[in-house]
């Protein structure tokens, strides 16, 4: 079981209360007139599916009902930091594990 | 390599096969390849066997960076079934089924294929119409599919609850008689046999790092721990790991890699005759011939590469099991594993040509590439030979995403996300 830490609740609580919402940092295009099919492509279906650390979406569905962000590692499912939506991803890198620890104390 | 007959089988009998020989050799990675198959699962050792086979092409390795048929071809629940709504689906899966009725004597190799039918549970008003939508569309396509009432389906199935007051209730059945399961760390193993036997190069724990392009944009050969390979062709059947090893060529994919769960009881005697999926309660179920429940479901909620998954979707899973099937609340549970499937936005496969002149992709399976191997093997084989699709993969095209021409199974085919 993941525990997820809310960054509205200020709360660490089990992955049943949250549910995915996708990649994070997708902006919907300014002027969707002049996009190109390759544009829409790109948009709505490319994915970076990486193997590392992904930023997503989560919704705090059975809480606050609010959609935040995070930045979890794909390979361990270890959260390495979570934060509000409209933030920038925050620069962690090879200090994941102390980061995550931050959060956990 | 000996051939399998009844007469070696009853020799091994009564000599205890203490002399068993290896059915393919350990084969060292050469310099320089026509074809080079990235991933030793089902579909890239089916595609290595039907190069040689059907195309006279030898010269190829495949490589895996970890043991052959170890990915999802051996974490999946050996479900056969071809009942798929659209045309291009159902051309495409009933050609595997096709392939598959045969494949043992094809490779003598037996893949234990058993066409004990699937039975797809429908619980409600809607499901009942989608449901009779699929069998008319499949009986149009050819594919074999019908109707069973509730007394109909028991009769078959008879541990299924059709008591009206279940809390998901039996309203009737779409039953694949053709479909069924088939040993699938056997098929890895048959279609590898064979192969090798044509000269095929397996190459197992060799990882690879990168595929590298020369300067006129054509593929040059792949970067690996054991050096370069130079290759005239490479043809990418990597499943979970597709997004990871076509980055390294520039071409982004459509693809999503998510945890696909599955679990086995205690073996018990033959109590569970089909193969029995209930979309709207999310589990299937069947049982091995070593006499295991073998029970899965959908995807985790999340994308990860971590081959396990969380306990929550196995509670779910289960918890729908006990109650359409009440005689297994008793059952004890053995295993668990996971296996990272890919998964594309309209739930059908990328099966083709990329941007990438000499670089062939097969991926986007999801949850359901096993009942596709020698299928799918069969017409990518066909794709890298010819340098163009073969007519049942052409429209499983990777451009499908830019011109919009989708293959919408998401929500319209009888399949468990």
């Amino acid at each position: 079981m993941l525990l997820i830490d809310c960054p509205y609740c200020k709360e660490k609580l089990p992955e049943l209360e949250f549910e995915y919402a996708g990649q994070a940092h997708i902006a919907r295009p300014e002027h969707p007139a002049e996009q190109s099919d390759a544009e829409w492509r790109d948009y709505l279906f490319i994915r970076s599916n990486v193997r590392g650390d992904h930023a997503e979406q989560w919704r705090h569905t059975h809480g606050c009902g609010r959609y935040f962000n995070a930045v979890r590692n794909t390979v361990s499912d270890k959260f390495i930091a979570t934060y509000e939506i409209g933030q920038p991803r925050p620069t962690v890198t090879k200090e994941g594990e102390e980061r995550d620890e931050q959060l956990e104390s | 390599m000996s051939k399998f007959s009844a007469l070696t089988l009853l020799k091994g009998a009564l000599t205890g096969y203490k002399n068993v020989e290896p059915q393919w050799p350990d084969a060292e990675l050469k310099s320089e390849y026509d074809v080079i198959i990235v991933g030793a699962g089902g579909h890239g050792l089916g595609a290595a066997y039907y190069l040689a086979k059907e195309h006279g092409i030898t010269n190829v390795a495949v490589i895996d960076k970890g043991w052959l048929g170890g990915g999802n071809t051996g974490r999946n629940t050996t479900i056969i079934r071809s009942n798929y709504l659209y045309d291009e689906s159902a051309r495409l899966y009933d050609h595997a089924v096709d392939l598959w009725d045969g494949l043992s004597q094809e490779l003598n190799y037996n893949v234990m294929f058993s066409q004990r039918g699937v039975m797809m549970l429908a619980h409600n008003v809607h499901d009942v119409q989608s449901f009779k939508r699929h069998i008319h569309a499949n009986r149009l396509n050819g594919v074999d599919n019908v109707w069973l009432t509730p007394e109909q389906a028991k009769e078959k199935c008879p541990p299924l609850n059709i008591s009206p007051t279940a809390r998901y209730p039996v309203m009737g059945a779409a039953f694949q008689q053709r479909a069924g399961t088939a040993r699938h760390d056997a098929v890895a193993w048959g279609y590898a046999r064979a192969a090798a036997a044509r000269g095929v190069d397996i190459i197992q724990n060799c990882p690879v790092l990168s595929i590298e392009r020369g300067p006129n944009g054509a593929v040059a050969g792949l970067q690996t721990p054991r050096g370069f390979v130079k290759a005239k062709k490479i043809a990418v059947s990597a499943a979970g790991g597709t997004s990871v090893v076509m980055d390294t060529a520039g071409v982004r994919l459509p693809l999503e890699s998510y945890p696909l769960q599955a679990l086995v009881s205690e073996p018990v005697k033959p109590i569970f005759p089909q193969v029995v999926m209930s979309n709207t309660v999310h589990a299937y179920i069947s049982q091995s011939d070593k006499g295991e429940l073998v029970i899965g479901s959908g995807t985790d909620q999340y994308v990860s590469y971590s081959q396990r998954g969380g306990l929550p979707l196995i509670e779910h899973t289960i918890a729908s099991i006990c109650e359409v099937f009440p005689i297994f609340r008793r059952m004890r549970m053995l295993r668990k594993w996971g296996g990272v499937v890919d998964v594309t936005p309209d739930r059908s496969p990328i099966l083709g040509k990329t941007p990438v002149q000499g670089l062939y992709l097969n991926c986007g399976w999801g949850t359901g590439g096993f009942k596709a191997t020698p299928g799918s093997a069969h017409v990518f084989a066909h794709t890298i030979a010819k340098d163009e699709p073969h007519p049942i993969n052409a429209p499983f095209t990777l451009s499908r995403f830019e011109t919009g021409r989708l293959i919408d199974e998401a929500a319209a085919a009888a399949v468990a996300h």
